[in-house]
Formats: C-alpha cells, sequence, structure tokens
C-alpha cells in the first residue's frame, strides 16, 4: 500500500526542514567568512549584485540636492563665491608656502641620505552610504578595484582622517572610521611630539588614547596627527583635538577623550591616499603575535606601532 | 470597506509585483539614513509580509538570498541576515494562517514580535563575533517596523485588489 500523496499535493519538504537546512547554511558561512575569511570571492560578487540598488538609492538625494541648486537665489551665489574666493586665497598662500618647504625639506632629506618620500596619490570619491549595521561604523564609497582603491588606504576629507578602507569590491569600497572601536590611528601630538594610538570611542563619535600614562604631557586642545610610522598613514594628517583628560588615582592610566578633525559622520566626498612607498619587511615576532590574536578580522591591517 | 482586505476577493498575484516590492525595500535599506537604529528593516518587513500572505511563493530560500545581498552590501558577516531573514520567513510562514485571521493592529503585534526574534538572533551572532551591544535602540526598528506594517499591506494588496465597480456587480 503506497500512502505518499498524489504529485499534486507535494510541497517539497517540510517549512522546519528547510529552515534547519539554511540555517545550518548561514552558520556555517558565518563561521568561514568570521574565522578562515575565504568567502571573500562570493561577498565581491554579491556587492556588485547589489551595486545597481545602491545606485538607485543615492539618486533621489542628488536629485534632492540638484533641485535645491537650482533654486538658489543670486544672493547666495554671489556671497559663497566670495568666500571661496576668500578661502582660496589663504589656500593659495599656505601651497606657496608648503611648496618652499617641501623643497627645502627634500634637499636636507638628501643631504641626511634618508629614502625620498614618493608623492601620495589621492582618488576623490563619493559617500554612498552609512553601512547599516548598529555595531559598526562604517561608510561605503563609489570608487573600488577598479578605480585603483586598494585595502588599507586611508581615507581623509579636507579637515582630516575619516578612516581607512577594510574592504575593496570592484566598484565599491568599504571604509571602517576612524570612530569605530576596532579602529587604531598611531598619532603624535602636535605641540611635542609625543606619540600615541588613537582608537575609535564606538557610538559616542569620539576618539580614545589608551594606555597614555598618567603623568604624559598632554592638555586639552592638543592637536593630534598623524605620526606616519606605521607606514599606511602619510604623517601630519590632522586626526583630532583633546576634548578632556580623566586623570584617576586609581589607574595607571589616563582617559583621553578627542574629537574627531575630520567630518567623520558628515560630508559627501572624500579622498582615499594610496602611496607606493616600499616598505620595508615586518619584524619576525610582530608577525608571529599578530597571527595570534587574529580574530578573523582585516581590521587595522598593518597594526598599531607602538 | 475592509482595509486589511482579508475578507476581500483578491487577484491573483503578479511575480513583478513582489520582485519590484522586494527592490524597492533594499533600495530603502540602501538609503543614506542619518541614525540607523531606528529605521525599520524594509526588507525584513516586506520578507515577512509576503511570507504571510504568499508562503508558497515566498519561502526560506528567497529569504536566504536577500539576507546575503543585505550582508554583501552593508559589509557585514556574511550569513548575519541571511539567518535572521531565513529564520522572520520561517515564523511568518509557520504563523501565516494565524496572523491573517487578525485585525491589523494585532497583526502588526505578531510581526514586530517576529522581527523582535529575527533582530535577536542577529545581536547574537554580533556579540558571539565580538561585538558590543551597541545600545536598547535597536528595539525601535521592529517596532517601527510594526508601526509602519499596516500601512505596507494595504499598499502591496493594491495591485491585487479588484476596481470596486467589478465587486459590486
Amino acid at each position: 500500500m503506497d500512502h505518499t500523496p498524489p504529485p499534486f499535493f507535494k510541497r517539497g519538504p517540510a517549512p522546519l526542514v528547510r529552515l534547519f537546512f539554511f540555517a545550518s547554511l548561514s552558520l556555517a558561512l558565518l563561521v568561514i567568512d568570521a574565522r578562515f575569511r575565504y568567502a571573500e570571492g562570493l561577498r565581491s560578487w554579491l556587492a556588485l549584485a547589489a551595486y545597481p540598488v545602491q545606485r538607485a538609492a543615492t539618486t533621489p538625494v542628488e536629485l534632492v540636492g540638484a533641485i535645491g541648486s537650482f533654486f538658489s537665489t543670486q544672493a547666495q551665489l554671489v556671497a559663497e563665491n566670495e568666500r571661496l574666493r576668500a578661502k582660496a586665497l589663504t589656500y593659495s598662500q599656505h601651497a606657496q608656502r608648503y611648496e618652499a618647504a617641501y623643497a627645502e625639506a627634500e634637499q636636507l632629506r638628501k643631504l641626511v641620505g634618508v629614502q625620498e618620500r614618493l608623492e601620495v596619490r589621492a582618488i576623490p570619491a563619493e559617500v554612498m552610504y552609512n553601512g547599516r549595521d548598529p555595531y559598526a561604523h562604517k561608510l561605503f564609497i563609489d570608487r573600488g578595484a577598479t578605480h585603483g582603491v586598494r585595502p588599507g588606504s586611508p581615507v581623509t576629507d579636507e579637515t582630516g582622517v575619516v578612516g581607512q578602507v577594510t574592504r575593496v569590491h570592484p566598484l565599491v569600497s568599504e571604509v571602517t572610521l576612524a570612530t569605530d572601536r576596532d579602529q587604531a590611528i598611531p598619532v603624535q601630538v602636535v605641540r611635542n611630539g609625543l606619540r600615541a594610538v588613537a582608537f575609535g570611542g564606538g557610538a559616542t563619535g569620539t576618539l580614545e588614547l589608551r594606555f597614555m600614562a598618567a603623568n604624559a604631557d598632554i592638555q586639552t586642545n592638543d592637536r593630534l596627527v598623524t605620526s606616519g610610522i606605521d607606514g599606511t598613514y602619510p604623517p601630519g594628517l590632522p586626526v583630532a583635538t583633546v576634548m578632556r583628560i580623566e586623570r584617576d588615582a586609581e589607574n595607571a592610566f589616563a582617559r583621553v577623550v578627542c574629537r574627531p578633525a575630520a567630518g567623520v559622520d558628515r560630508g559627501r566626498f572624500v579622498l582615499v591616499l594610496t602611496d607606493e612607498t616600499v616598505k620595508p619587511p615586518r619584524p619576525e615576532e610582530a608577525q608571529a603575535g599578530k597571527e595570534k590574536l587574529r580574530r578573523g578580522r582585516a581590521r587595522d591591517k598593518d597594526g598599531p606601532v607602538r | 470597506m475592509d482595509l486589511s482586505g482579508s475578507r476581500q476577493i483578491l487577484q491573483p498575484v503578479r511575480l513583478s509585483t513582489i520582485i519590484a516590492s522586494f527592490a524597492i525595500a533594499l533600495l530603502l535599506n540602501f538609503l543614506p539614513w542619518r541614525d540607523l537604529r531606528v529605521v525599520p528593516d524594509f526588507v525584513g518587513l516586506v520578507l515577512v509580509f509576503w511570507c504571510v500572505r504568499q508562503p508558497r511563493l515566498v519561502g526560506l530560500g528567497v529569504a536566504w538570498t536577500l539576507g546575503l545581498i543585505t550582508d554583501a552590501g552593508n559589509g557585514v558577516l556574511l550569513g548575519q541576515h541571511a539567518l535572521a531573514y531565513s529564520l522572520a520567513a520561517f515564523l511568518g510562514i509557520w504563523l501565516s494562517r494565524r496572523i491573517l485571521w487578525f485585525g491589523a493592529g494585532l497583526q502588526a503585534l505578531h510581526v514586530g514580535a517576529i522581527l523582535l526574534v529575527a533582530q535577536g538572533v542577529s545581536l547574537l551572532v554580533r556579540l558571539a563575533a565580538g561585538d558590543e551591544f551597541p545600545g536598547w535602540a535597536i528595539v525601535a526598528s521592529p517596532i517601527a517596523a510594526a508601526l509602519l506594517w499596516p500601512f505596507v499591506s494595504w499598499l502591496l494588496l493594491l495591485p491585487q485588489r479588484r476596481p470596486a465597480r467589478e465587486q459590486t456587480i
């Protein structure tokens, strides 16, 4: 006797079986992605599939901007023009001074015999959208591997460091913001050259200097710039300003909270910096330590140098 | 006129409607939102809607694929949304008969609970991966989605409605 229903009613496996199948598939993918990073190829393809939708999503925002600019008045434009002209004037003065200083530095470098610094190339990019992920601070830009963006490149805007490229797809790339908890930037205090590492403060939108000795020479309103000793960030980019310092007798370390210099969560345009400097090979023990610490993340690719 | 549409004979759904609704939901998810924690997950909402309304057309396979696209598009761990959406789809299919029995308000309550469970799974995955708890504001997203449910179900059933003139005949 055959009790199976006629094929007329067949609907495939039961929903619970399907749930188990897809859940285990997801879990396997999660483990592969988090632990071994074998899924990058699949991710690139999926990102390419999502690209048209992402492009379409940014179009209405651009359209609103275009309509807004269409209705901007003559007086506004004149005022803005004047302001920009004044800005350009100051910038050109700065540029002249910079060029003179650069030439001088170059000459001195030659005298001392230090390796010449190569020009940093900047790729302008537009921010497409923020990552829809409350756990991490990321944004997506419309430049990818086909435009020459490489993982690990620093990203800046006109006022300072925004973050670092952590993943590159063919047409878009993913930027981890400086305020992300897992992002570290080697910095230097402008006033006295004190070196430190700035970590992201997470949801607060601030940066933090961890493991600063309680008696370290650091003050409120000190400006922090990249030190450049990590070989990833070019030196001298503004990173943050010290907001407040909490020195506690119980702790050996001071807690230094800083405000990011760049509009980390604002602005539509950023620059991706790529430099072709030759880096010396990393020391052996540092490599071994990195392997041990590796928790399946590509963040701070080159690691903070202390 | 009955707004929930459950007592009205509807036209059969067109596949193009389902595909278009998913495309629009993905688009809404990719908009540059200011604070993401309070923005409803449109893809999850539309997915639950179709799982409740058309469990034979939209199922776990669709949910899983959409989840993967969302994961890749947002640069999160591959499989996080895939897992959450699969679970949401399963719950939607499982509860579909029950949910359709209620009015719009109680339907929204069920949908909110389903999305909350999906969000919880997402949270567990991220905590297991070593991220920290982002605060209770993440509960706001399923609640916002539940508030949108009556409007979304009215909107998505619009193409299936017969003209009023035809009904009176």
